[in-house]
């Protein structure tokens, strides 16, 4: 119920009329979610670490997981021992970071598939015949992708999502991939929103899911969003040509949020991964 | 007379400890065309979202046409979001289908109607708003005063009891909004028009209430209502520069008995 009648820009409209405490307590636009949900009220010494330090220790990281055998279990068990560690530094609470590693689940089911569904040696474990090679490929993708993904979250929740596209500029990523991020941090809960007012919309109708053809009606409203979220990324576009920009990287101005301890100081985990794998290509090479 | 809607100490607060209402109490009478008029902020929204149960689990109660809203009970629920048609500020919330068709057919279909008794039910509703030649058409193609009216088709669809509106002038031209009251005016229904446009709810209803600070502050005729400087004034409502309710209702003289 906004009392602004003027034909404004639209997305300006809808932000001001929501107050996200009174959206989110009707399950609107969590925008709270996107400031680093597990940043609010502490700093530990890896939260006051620059963005882009933490950014490049993220990817050497990973790099460092992804390169190494999947058969090195000692690494594996390595690499977890550094980034628990790490864990137990930014002070998060265990059940936190396991809720966030839920969006790893996907993968894991296929994880699971794999050694039944690979060819090759087949042994017995509790009596079900699988592949061997099966076996060590699940095990690879599970190691890999669950150190992964931890790093991952623990970058995201001891970093502010602005200082995270600030540290992308910095380190030159592709300016198109950051501007991307940006409006999809921007624009993420004016959507979420526009999602709930049309289930709201669509209940008031006696709608309810009761079946499966009711997955059309779901469809169909996914579909009027994607057209609704097309039709404001054209308009926002046009706002942004009537105040002169438009076509060029975007004139973003961001200050650090918090004091910054030195950069030196995120090299300790991709260092440390990468001592365990030099160790283990030496070890290779003697035996 | 059973009347059409009978709100009684209603209160809720948000799960975030945000209290909306206060303990709101308002019957609307069957026939009765309300105009429930509010600074932003004051619960208008949070208000509306309970009358069909959308929100609820607070205190007091909702009552419409003799039946008690029971949220737990689904078939209540269902049978009070057939009585009770809300009609959203913007249309696009409401208009989702493919088809304007689609879309009037969407609120009788999850009730249970189908084949001609259906067809019945869409070319009714589309009649009475005079929009039975955009059937075919897509929805995000319709003018925003089309699109108003459509909208207020897909819940005439379903023969509800009471008709809520919110902010239905919102964006809307000068002739649009002239449509808009008349279409408003010709519907032989019970009405609880939600709004900030004062003109608007003279013209439209007999009768107005304010919904300030989550609580009823006042309920009387229209024009008496807006001649009370001071209670708009208390209250953030204002009148539009140049309007003298007071003569409005002479104009008019029905809106001020």
């Amino acid at each position: 119920m906004g009392g602004l009648h003027t034909p404004v820009l639209d997305a300006a409209r809808t932000a001001t009329r929501t107050p996200a405490a009174r959206a989110s307590a009707v399950g609107g636009p969590r925008a709270a979610e996107l400031s680093a949900a597990g940043t609010s009220g502490r700093t530990t010494l890896v939260h006051r670490l620059p963005a882009e330090a933490k950014l490049l220790a993220h990817l050497a990281f990973v790099l460092v997981v992804v390169a190494t055998p999947g058969i090195w279990y000692w690494a594996f068990a390595a690499y977890a021992a550094l980034l628990g560690a790490t864990a137990v530094a930014t002070r998060l609470r265990p059940g936190f970071l396991l809720r966030r590693m839920g969006v790893e689940l996907p993968f894991l089911g296929f994880a699971l598939l794999m050694p039944f569904i690979s060819a090759g040696e087949r042994t017995t474990v509790l009596g079900l015949s699988v592949s061997v090679h099966g076996l060590v490929a699940a095990w690879t993708l599970l190691a890999k992708a669950t150190l992964g993904v931890l790093a991952s979250v623990l970058l995201a929740a001891t970093t502010e999502v602005r200082d995270l596209l600030a540290a992308l500029r910095v380190l030159h990523a592709p300016d198109r991939m950051v501007q991307i991020a940006a409006f999809m941090v921007r624009y993420l809960g004016v959507v979420q929103g526009e999602a709930h007012r049309m289930r709201v919309a669509r209940d008031s109708r006696a709608f309810e899911a009761r079946h499966l053809g009711h997955v059309r009606v779901v469809a169909q409203s996914a579909g009027a969003l994607f057209v609704r979220t097309y039709e404001r990324g054209e308009r926002v576009h046009l706002a942004m040509l009537a105040r002169g920009g438009g076509d060029g990287p975007l004139p973003l101005t961001t200050a650090p949020s918090t004091a910054a301890a030195p950069a030196g100081v995120a090299a300790v985990l991709p260092l440390a991964a990468l001592a365990v794998l030099l160790a283990g290509l030496l070890l290779g090479r003697m035996s | 007379m059973t009347a059409s809607l009978e709100v009684s100490g209603l209160a809720y607060s948000y799960p975030d400890g945000h209290q909306a209402l206060f303990g709101v109490d308002l019957t609307v009478d069957p026939g009765e065309r309300v105009a429930l008029l509010g600074p932003n902020g004051a619960g208008k929204t949070t208000f509306v979202l309970h009358l069909n149960g959308i929100l609820g689990g607070g205190l007091g109660s909702v009552t419409v046409g003799g039946l008690r809203l029971d949220s737990r009970d689904k078939k209540v629920l269902r049978e009070i979001r057939r009585r009770v048609g809300i009609v959203f500020q913007d249309p696009d919330d409401q208009l989702f289908m493919s088809t304007v068709r689609e879309d009037v057919a969407f609120g009788p279909a999850n009730l249970g109607l189908t084949g001609a008794e259906l067809d019945e039910r869409v070319e009714e509703a589309l009649g009475a708003v005079d929009a039975l030649d955009l059937v075919d058409r897509a929805p995000h193609h319709l003018s925003l005063g089309q699109r108003r009216r459509v909208a207020i088709a897909t819940v005439l669809s379903m023969r509800p009891e009471l008709l809520v509106l919110d902010e239905p002038t919102s964006n809307l031209d000068p002739a649009g909004r002239r449509d808009l009251i008349r279409l408003l005016e010709s519907l032989p229904i019970t009405m609880l028009v939600v709004t900030h446009d004062i003109p608007f709810a003279l013209e439209l209803c007999p009768r107005a209430a304010i919904l300030s600070g989550g609580r009823i502050v006042a309920d009387r005729p229209t024009g008496e209502l807006l001649q009370d400087e001071e209670l708009l004034h208390r209250h953030r409502l204002e009148l539009p520069f140049g309007l003298d309710p007071a003569t409005a209702g002479r104009a008019r003289p029905d809106r001020l008995l």
